[in-house]
């Protein structure tokens, strides 16, 4: 069972942009691609914890802004040749508002 | 249904083009979308690295450090391979291959890169045992077979791959005479003095020669004894390896009646007469040429795998080739035509004591050729100058001397890649030493630049390391090192490089984004964080007036007009025009300083204020309080104009000739707000003793008593340059002009990251002093566009965010939980 909660109008994430959505325990980047689609990822790079939410978005996947390494939003994990992985968090589109469930995905 | 398709040889340039086929799927799994794929290779091993077969002769690398895709590659990405199975037929009429054992493989398109084999010198007894070619790891397991049993070896030809052969063969312990024909060792390669050098280095590490010499026959009786030449003489041999040249392996092709010439004869697009069928490689024959190194095969696979992708149109063109000799110790670069023909102008400097010789062939000002021995650190560099054809007028003194002269942030003579301990540090930023870029090499199968910054992050960040990164790259894997691609693309989502997309936007009118990605054939839909920003810029440049900005396009600190710093944070720097300041702004920064709680408040190394650690929240606040005292951006974050310098000037100061300081000021009220390829930097100072160091900046204007000086083309930073002198004029109003036009040039004909300096030096100072200089109306023309550019972008930044725009950006989402 999903625990969705209300974040934001999509038309309020510019496409091929992000918003940033603090928790009481960290920040989430929510992200929205040309296509429309929403992902929601830990707002820190596997590699120096970046601030991803920061980054240029780019198919379904988003450049970091301190080192250039490259995210894919649907998985949280670095694309090759680098390795790591962040958290994925299970987001869908209703009605023109984003809901967010906060329970982490299992590892991807 | 996927289509089916097969690739006959398991080698180096069939194996890249289906590496460039997969970069083209877009499912998100791995290997090909498109096609159902069957590999059939002869060897019974998956595809090696065959030009690291030198070193492993030469016993410094084994058979598993060069394999370039494991058996699992293959599983991993659907292939299915046939090792140990020759391809003995090919059916046009039924689209199919069979192979010795019998199997039949149906295809759809067929993708042939058979290779060469070793021209073998058809005399009498060259079927002998003992007698080999030097081609695959059969070849070597054979040499280094013999060299456990047997003591004497000849080498025929002192060619490239006669020597690497007669150098392992060495290495192994035998005796090695190396016969050639001709009077001059490498004689495709080199000039005479250079093959001179050569001969005598190798005869010192024990190498013996038999030059002019004519093989006439090859004596013994099952197994080889000796050699004899033309003129009766003869010589003892346990071993002959043949490394005389190669010959297309066309065989297979030839009896499919596929339209071969001395290759396989192929198009722009690497399609054969029949256009199911692609060739890539040493079989193939391309505008009459056939080549005999990786580089160009390379960038043949990626043109075949383009078409058979059906993406793109790009179309193969040719290669130029360089060379380097893969023998451990020796420093041996060529490229282009290094023998001059009349009307040739030769640069050339022979040092006997240290053993280095360099030759530069030039023809209308433009390198034609080189020859490098002893020293090939700046082969790349040369390689550059001659496939960008760039004239070399005005750096002609030097350049014999290399790139170096003050570059390399004064690293100097320590850039002697060949000479450096494993651990020496080549990447400062990233802490990336040689021997780990050489084993990321190895066990990656590496070849171009890019590939080993994604791999090793070196040269990645600041990019001062490059130089050193090519060239351990260039003596780690031999001439196979794609030399900077003959056209550089400006990113993996195109093949196009900066100039095709400036003249595409500009002739075809192309406005937004979309429709040059469209136009241009993009291969991803929105592209990629590096050319999204080029891009951008390219459009906003080309049209001041149409074009939208586009905030996504930009890096985020130019996005949020702020410095990100490691933490998250941000940091504010408000300009200080000129560099003068006064009580007043001094007590209203002091105080929005203190009202904010700015963690750090430091003097740049630019004449002006940064405020540090600021959360991104707090920016609009903070920018309103400055744009109420008066203040507008710095943009100390952009690829814009950033600060113009200044020293005290006639005003105050007792040397002063001019005053220095308003100029710097008025040019700063010029050109604020201006986005550039790169970040760019002025700086005025009051006489030649130039206390705001006017000579390391874009432009520098050095005052002097009968009016100013304007200097282009310096750099700071990481490779410092002392900037050319443009002109001389004599009034303030003639600065202006001038230096709005120079940065119109600038912007409208450099590369997006190309900083002012490698833009001067790319495209010569001559061309830019005649558009800027000699030609009034075209002086006046940029000037004039300058200025219309300017309009559109001298708004604050600061204030317009202050008051609301763009507030998504500062604005966080709250929820519980
Ligand atoms: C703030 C400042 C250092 C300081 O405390 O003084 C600074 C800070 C940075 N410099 Fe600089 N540079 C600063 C003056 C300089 C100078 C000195 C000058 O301008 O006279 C130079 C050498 C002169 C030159 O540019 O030719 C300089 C050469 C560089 C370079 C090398 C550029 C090059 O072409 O070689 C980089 C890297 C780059 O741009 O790619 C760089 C990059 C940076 C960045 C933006 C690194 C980054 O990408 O994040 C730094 C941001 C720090 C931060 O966290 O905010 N900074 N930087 C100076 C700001 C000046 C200003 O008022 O705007
Ligand atoms: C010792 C040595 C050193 C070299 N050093 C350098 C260097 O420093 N720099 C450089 O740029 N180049 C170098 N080269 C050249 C480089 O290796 C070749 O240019 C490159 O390997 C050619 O690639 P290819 O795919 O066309 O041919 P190959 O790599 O030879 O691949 C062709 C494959 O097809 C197979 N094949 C042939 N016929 C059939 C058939 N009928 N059915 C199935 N399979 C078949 C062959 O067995 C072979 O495996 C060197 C070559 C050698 C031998
Ligand atoms: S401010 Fe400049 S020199 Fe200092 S660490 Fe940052 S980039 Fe390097
Ligand atoms: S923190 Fe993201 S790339 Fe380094």
């Amino acid at each position: 069972m999903n625990n969705w909660i209300e974040v934001v109008a999509l038309e309020d994430i510019p496409q091929l942009g992000s918003r940033v959505i603090n928790t009481d325990t960290m920040k989430i980047a929510l992200f929205r691609t040309a296509k429309d689609e929403v992902f929601a990822i830990k707002d820190a790079c596997p590699h120096k914890q970046g601030p991803l939410s920061q980054g240029i978005v780019h198919g379904n996947s988003v450049t970091c802004p301190m080192h250039n390494w490259k995210i894919d939003l649907a998985s949280g994990q670095a694309l090759a040749p680098d390795e790591g992985c962040t958290n994925v968090f299970a987001v869908k589109v209703k009605n023109g508002m984003v809901y967010i469930d906060l329970a982490v995905a299992a590892a991807a | 249904m996927k289509q089916k398709l097969v690739l006959v040889g398991n080698g180096m340039a069939g194996i890249r083009a289906l590496e460039e086929l997969f970069k083209h799927n877009t499912s998100g799994e791995a290997g090909s979308d498109l096609y159902d794929i069957t590999v059939i290779g002869a060897e019974p091993h998956p595809n090696y690295n065959r030009i690291m077969l030198s070193p492993v002769l030469a016993g410094e690398k084994t058979i598993d450090e060069i394999i370039l895709n494991s058996r699992e590659w293959y599983t991993e990405n659907n292939i299915t391979l046939l090792t140990g199975d020759p391809a003995v037929e090919i059916s046009r009429v039924k689209k199919s291959v069979i192979t010795e054992s019998g199997k039949t493989l149906a295809y759809d398109r067929l993708l042939i890169a058979t290779g060469s084999n070793p021209f073998i010198i058809p005399v009498p007894g060259a079927d002998k045992e003992g007698v080999l070619g030097f081609r695959d790891i059969h070849d070597v397991d054979r040499m280094i077979d013999a060299a456990k049993h047997h003591g004497k070896a000849v080498v025929i030809g002192g060619g490239l791959l006669g020597l690497e052969a007669a150098n392992g063969l060495m290495k192994q312990g035998m005796a090695v005479t190396v016969v050639h024909l001709l009077d001059a060792l490498m004689e495709r390669q080199l000039d005479k003095p250079a093959s001179a050098l050569l001969k005598a280095s190798l005869e010192q590490r024990g190498m013996k020669f038999l030059m002019e010499a004519q093989t006439a026959e090859i004596t013994g009786d099952k197994r080889v004894s000796g050699v004899k030449f033309a003129d009766g003489s003869q010589i003892d041999a346990d071993l002959v390896v043949m490394a005389v040249g190669i010959v297309p392996n066309i065989e297979l092709a030839q009896q499919a009646g596929i339209y071969c010439e001395r290759g396989i004869v192929v198009n722009d697009t690497m399609q054969t007469y029949d256009p199911i069928i692609y060739a890539v490689g040493e079989c193939v024959q391309h505008r009459k040429q056939c080549y005999g190194l990786v580089a160009p095969l390379f960038e043949q696979a990626k043109v075949a795998a383009n078409h058979l992708a059906q993406v793109g149109s790009t179309r193969y063109i040719g290669s130029l080739i360089s060379t380097k000799l893969k023998v451990t110790g020796i420093d041996l670069f060529s490229a282009g035509e290094f023998n001059e023909q009349e009307g040739d102008e030769v640069l050339q400097l022979q040092d006997v004591a240290s053993g280095v010789y360099k030759k530069l062939v030039i023809r209308d000002n433009v390198i034609k050729g080189a020859v490098l021995y002893g020293e090939t650190m700046d082969g790349t560099w040369y390689f550059s100058l001659m496939r960008d054809a760039t004239s070399i007028k005005d750096f002609r003194k030097t350049v014999l001397f290399g790139q170096h002269d003050l570059g390399d942030a004064g690293h100097g003579d320590e850039t002697r890649v060949m000479a450096l301990p494993n651990d020496a540090e080549i990447c400062g930023c990233n802490g990336v030493s040689k021997g780990d870029i050489v084993e990321a090499i190895s066990k990656n199968g590496l070849f171009t630049l890019e590939e080993v910054r994604a791999h090793t992050k070196a040269s990645s960040s600041c990019g001062s390391c490059t130089g050193l990164v090519e060239a351990i790259l260039a003596s780690t894997v031999g001439e196979g090192y794609e030399a900077t691609p003959s056209k550089k693309a400006i990113c993996g989502c195109t093949d196009l490089g900066h100039d095709e997309v400036i003249d595409a936007i500009r002739i075809h009118e192309l406005k937004t984004m979309q429709e040059v990605r469209h136009f241009l054939e993009w291969k991803t839909p929105d592209g990629c964080a590096v050319c999204r920003p080029a891009l951008n810029y390219y459009l906003l440049t080309r049209w001041p007036e149409d074009y939208q900005d586009d905030a996504q396009s930009r890096f985020i600190n130019e996005r949020v007009h702020g410095n990100i710093q490691k933490d998250g944070s941000y940091s504010v720097i408000p300009r200080i025009f000129g560099g003068q300041t006064s009580a007043e702004q001094l007590m209203a920064l002091g105080k929005i300083a203190e009202k904010w709680m700015v963690p750090t408040v430091k003097f740049t190394g630019g004449q002006r204020i940064d405020m540090i650690g600021l959360s991104k929240e707090q920016l609009p606040g903070i920018w309103g309080d400055l744009a109420d005292a008066g203040f507008v951006s710095g943009h100390a974050y952009g690829k814009a104009l950033r600060t113009v310098k200044t020293c005290v000037g006639s005003e105050w100061c007792r040397f002063g000739t001019q005053d220095s300081t308003r100029l710097g000021i008025m040019l700063e009220e010029d050109t604020w707000g201006s986005w550039m390829p790169h970040k760019f930097k002025l700086a005025v100072s009051g006489c030649p003793r130039n206390c705001a160091e006017a000579t390391i900046k874009d432009i520098g204007v050095v005052c002097v008593d009968s009016g100013y000086e304007i200097h282009v083309g310096g750099n700071g930073g990481i490779k410092v340059r002392v900037t050319d002198l443009l002109c001389k004029v004599k009034t303030e109003a003639e600065v202006r002009e001038y230096c709005g036009a120079f940065i119109q040039k600038y912007r409208e004909e450099a590369h997006y990251g190309e900083r002012s300096a490698p833009w001067v030096e790319r495209v010569g100072l001559s061309s830019i002093k005649q558009a800027i200089v000699e030609d009034a109306e075209s002086r006046k023309a940029f000037y004039a566009r300058f200025k219309i550019s300017q309009k559109a972008v001298q708004i604050d930044p600061w204030k317009a965010r202050a008051e609301g725009k763009a507030a998504h950006e500062f604005t966080p989402l709250k929820i519980a939980g």
